[in-house]
């Protein structure tokens, strides 16, 4: 009897070893890849949109690829480690540390968010990890490429995006499409004060008179006196530098007013892209402009599309998600490339190569991107990039 | 004031354990342990100059978060043209100047009353300051680089606790911190006894103000890019409070008691259950309500009454 | 005019979460720092109701109504009346309850997350003018004000011209009077914390016809209504009503003439205002 539990004991710890053995062979075959974005906290709902999904096709495609191709010969598939950082960059910056220290990934996915990302790039730079960020807009970028050596943009500088409306608006003046008198308003929040900032600089150079112009706070409950106070300056343009829920309320309230019929051009930020606006809106935002774009028509899109829909089960948005993807094609394409997971290397390869994404070739100039699209508009339920910033092949025509 | 000696003993000892603590940063693999100590050690300060003022009074103060907000913006906006240690002193001076206003608005009416001002102030300073940004200063002063790395703040952290401990423990000593403990007791009482109530309150609230300030200016490096988001934060106040009640705010190291085992209960719930944290976190804070209204030190204390009168009994 | 209307409208909105909370801090002496919360409970089903089942989501107040009056009823008769029963003060039973409603907002917000995710969540409903003296006003915030105007008056009439009510008023009063008058104190209470918790729950999903809210949106609203609750007077209906009016049009006039980013700013002001120069409420009694 004794024995016998004896040898049942030797047989089960006999076997729990070599699961322990078969399991660390498995995991060095698959290249682990951390990511931090918040599920919760007021950036979750973008997160939830842009990033979250992306993670996850892109996991999905390299997988069913067998994986990514290393030196060695063989397939490795990812195996993607994910931390809620509640939009906290104290949580964010904890998240990203035990990644790297406790998890060893090899590679880490960069936070959702400017100033997540912002706060964590110091910790990616010391510890080595390469950092191709998506969601972080900031005029800096040429100060932080110049201190973080690993430290990558994608998706553009506020100046820009809040220029492309500015120009759109001022060479449709220019035609004589569309009046002087303009209407601006912005989120008084960081993201939203500096774009408001840009573009009414180049606002006043092009000659527009801005008739009313104002901020309001994140958390507004009633955007009703706003578009009142707007309809009554009677302008022939209505800029909004917006948030995703008052980006909502100020089309809603625009609508109900009548304001969107008197405007020509009206424009809302952040949320403008995302496929939930038209869900919500219809055919009645058909001519709204938004800050970001695509090129709908464009094959890579249309096929990065539908795959989206198919694996997530949800559509991408019309600016950031597209980028996000890329950038998650291009870390697998330079770690094909370098063959290893030498992130040093990586790093290295990054800046000298170019890569083939669904947004079009990219090759990072000074650790940046500089061709993206600034402006676009819904027209017939697709959102089309109107205005780019460096040279987007596909720019279409406003309606 | 003569000290006594096991005070002074007391003294040292607290002494040695920080000495011992700043060497944290040098130890092999600190660099994944600071992350987790450098909020332990800002909760401490934060928690601990909490409960100086509110233990005391009773006054739940949820305006932490302001203080830290205002104290952040402060080293962020002057970073360019002030030296750093400069900018740390103004920032306290600000935290103590705020406390001091929103004191004599609200302190002299219930409690009810300041939760409920305290509770909308990061709310309140947020919109005013984003206000100001927007139509005066532009976006100046979001971005904070430095040189400082996690051992620096932690550091600064360790030294501002030192002084928080100290004044805490110079406080209790003092006519202040007796007046305040009979104003906890009955305000009447204090009233009768010729107490400047109203003004015995406004300091403690004013120290534990400045202390926020202090440390919301010490972290900002930490953050790189400073939003109002962030730096407003009102979850921020609402840890502090679970951090001080869970310790005890009876003690001076009540909170000490509360702030790391909690960090390290909440580093287990981020890790395994990511998606949970707020929900986990929100029954923690009913447990600790419900069944440790003392706190930690409260339940320590008991345990080491008890432990001394057991002898006690088995020699009757 | 429409600087008015559109004050009135607010106000109204404001009114249905205020006097649900002023109920619960009047009669059942809790300062529900949870009431947010059951808002967004509501917002919730409607937005199930209307989106996921195609329904009018004022038919989700079907259900809303009696799902929140029975969760609020078993919130105070086993998380709250232990707290009531230990205090020996009441500015002791003010700390305790603040700090449960506190941790109970939490894990409500939890559990929304866990349940819906952090996105932002509208729908359209009747989001289409209606012209009122020569402005254009969305047919849901009509719709919303009239709610909010039958909810405040039933409830006006219910505390006024019922005995139960009468019950309810005397409590808010003097509770220990009230008991010697053979009024089951810990009964009514409940019913009233229930019934306040159901009203809250009603203002979110009229609310959500109009408003993108998120999992976490409820504390900007519970502070609103306590602002009111605390500006109106405690456990006065009436002054909840006059004051979450009188916010509603501070708030629009102030976004109008002055600055949107102000509108808070002048809220507390307000209340600042009040607190000092009337420290019991716009209709509350002086303590003796």
């Amino acid at each position: 009897m004794k024995l016998k539990t004896l040898s049942t004991l030797v047989g089960a710890v006999t076997l729990a070893g070599a699961a322990v053995f078969s399991a660390s062979a498995m995991a060095e075959d698959t290249i682990r890849i951390g990511a931090a974005a918040p599920k919760t906290g007021p950036l979750a709902g973008g997160a939830a949109v842009t990033y979250w999904p992306n993670v996850e096709l892109w996991a999905h495609q390299v997988n069913e690829r067998g994986g990514i191709l290393l030196n060695d010969g063989e397939r490795h598939p990812v195996e993607i480690i994910e931390y809620d950082d509640r939009t906290n960059p104290t949580e964010t910056i904890r998240a990203v540390q035990r990644l790297a220290t406790s998890d060893g990934v090899d590679f880490i996915i960069p936070p959702y968010g400017t100033g997540m990302a912002l706060a964590t790039a110091p910790i990616f730079d010391r510890l080595g990890y390469p950092m191709i960020n998506v969601t972080a807009i900031t005029d800096q970028t040429d100060a932080l490429t110049a201190r973080y050596d690993g430290v990558f943009f994608t998706l553009g500088k506020t100046t820009p995006l809040a220029q492309g409306i500015a120009r759109l608006a001022a060479d449709m003046k220019a035609n004589g499409e569309v009046g002087n008198r303009l209407a601006m308003v912005n989120v008084a929040d960081a993201f939203g004060i500096e774009l408001a900032e840009a573009a009414r600089g180049i606002f006043e150079e092009e000659g527009f008179d801005i008739v009313y112009s104002t901020s309001y706070p994140p958390t507004i409950q009633d955007v009703t006196p706003i578009i009142n106070s707007a309809q009554d300056a009677d302008p022939d343009l209505f800029v909004a530098f917006s948030y995703p829920p008052d980006t909502f309320a100020l089309t809603e309230q625009a609508q109900v007013s009548g304001l969107m019929d008197e405007v020509d051009v009206f424009y809302t930020a952040v949320a403008n892209a995302f496929p939930a606006y038209r869900n919500r809106f219809g055919d009645g935002i058909d001519g709204v402009y938004g800050v970001g774009g695509v090129n709908p028509e464009d094959p890579a899109f249309v096929e990065y599309k539908e795959a989206h829909m198919a694996v997530t089960g949800a559509e991408p948005d019309y600016w950031a998600s597209a980028v996000m993807y890329s950038s998650l094609q291009v870390l697998e394409q330079a770690i094909e490339g370098v063959g290893t997971l030498d992130r040093q290397a990586v790093t290295e390869y990054l800046k000298n190569n170019s890569f083939d994404t669904v947004m079009g070739e990219w090759t990072f100039n000074n650790q940046q991107i500089s061709n993206y699209w600034t402006v676009g508009q819904w027209q017939n339920g697709d959102f089309y990039g109107v205005g780019s910033f460096g040279d987007m092949e596909g720019t279409a025509d406003p309606m | 004031m003569k000290l006594k000696q096991s005070d002074l003993w007391m003294g040292l000892a607290i002494l040695a354990a920080f000495f011992v603590l700043a060497w944290l940063p040098l130890a092999p693999g600190a660099d994944g342990w600071l992350s987790i100590v450098v909020p332990i050690t800002m909760y401490t300060v934060l928690a601990t100059s909490w409960a100086i003022f509110s233990g005391p009074t009773h006054y739940v103060s949820l305006a932490t978060a302001a203080f830290f907000g205002v104290g952040s913006y402060t080293l962020a906006l002057g970073l360019e043209s002030l030296p750093y240690p400069v900018l740390l002193i103004i920032a306290a001076i600000l935290g103590a100047i705020m406390a001091a206003l929103v004191g004599w608005a609200t302190l002299r009416l219930s409690g009810v009353y300041f939760v409920i001002f305290t509770l909308g102030l990061a709310e309140l300073t947020r919109q005013v300051f984003t206000w100001y940004q927007n139509n005066m200063g532009g976006t100046r002063g979001s971005y904070v680089f430095t040189d400082l790395t996690d051992a620096h703040i932690y550091w600064q952290l360790l030294a501002l606790a030192l002084l928080v401990y100290l004044v805490g423990w110079l406080i209790n000593r003092s006519r202040l911190g007796f007046a305040i403990r009979i104003i906890g007791g009955d305000e009447s009482v204090a009233k009768h006894s010729g107490i400047n109530v109203a003004w015995s309150k406004i300091v403690l609230f004013m120290v534990s103000g400045s202390v926020a300030a202090v440390v919301g200016a010490i972290l900002a490096p930490r953050f790189v890019y400073i939003e109002p988001s962030m730096a407003f934060n009102p979850q921020l106040s609402f840890m502090v409070v679970i951090m001080a009640l869970l310790g005890g705010t009876q003690r001076l190291w009540g909170p000490l008691m509360g702030a790391i085992p909690f960090a390290f209960v909440w580093e287990i719930i981020a890790s395994n259950f990511p998606a949970q944290t707020t929900l986990l976190m929100g029954v923690a804070f009913l447990l600790v309500v419900f069944y440790i209204p003392n706190g930690i030190s409260g339940v320590l204390i008991r345990w080491y009454h008890k432990a001394r009168s057991k002898p006690g009994v088995s020699h009757e | 005019m429409q600087m008015l209307i559109t004050g009135i409208f607010l106000g109204g909105v404001y009114a249905i979460i205020a006097v649900g909370l002023s109920l619960q801090y009047g009669v059942s002496r809790i300062m529900n720092l949870a009431v947010g919360e059951m808002l967004v409970a509501g917002a919730f089903a409607a937005f199930w109701f209307s989106t996921a089942q195609s329904l009018n989501p004022y038919l989700s107040l079907l259900v809303v109504i009696p799902l929140a009056f029975g969760a609020n009823w078993l919130i105070y008769r086993y998380l709250l009346l232990p707290l009531v029963r230990r205090a020996k003060t009441r500015g002791q039973l003010e700390v305790d309850s603040i700090l449960v409603t506190f941790g109970l907002s939490f894990t409500l917000v939890g559990i929304f997350l866990w349940a819906f995710g952090g996105e932002f969540f509208n729908y359209s409903f009747l989001s289409v003018p209606v012209e009122i003296f020569d402005s254009r006003y969305g047919q849901n915030r009509v719709l919303a004000f009239v709610i909010a105007f039958v909810v405040c008056a039933g409830l006006w009439i219910w505390l006024n011209h019922t005995r139960s009510g009468l019950s309810m008023r005397a409590i808010s009063v003097d509770t220990r009077a009230a008991s010697l008058v053979a009024i089951d104190v810990e009964k009514s209470s409940n019913f009233a914390f229930a019934l306040g918790g159901a009203i809250a729950a009603t203002g979110g999903m009229v609310l959500s016809t109009f408003l993108t809210f998120d999992a976490s949106i409820g504390i900007v609203f519970t502070l609103k209504a306590l602002v009111i609750v605390i500006m109106g007077g405690v456990g006065d209906i009436r002054g909840a009503i006059v004051a979450a009016l009188v916010l509603g049009i501070t708030e629009t006039v102030v976004a109008r003439l002055i600055d949107p980013g102000l509108t808070l700013a002048a809220a507390y002001v307000l209340f600042l205002l009040i607190l000092l120069f009337r420290p019991q409420g716009l209709f509350g009694r002086a303590q003796t």
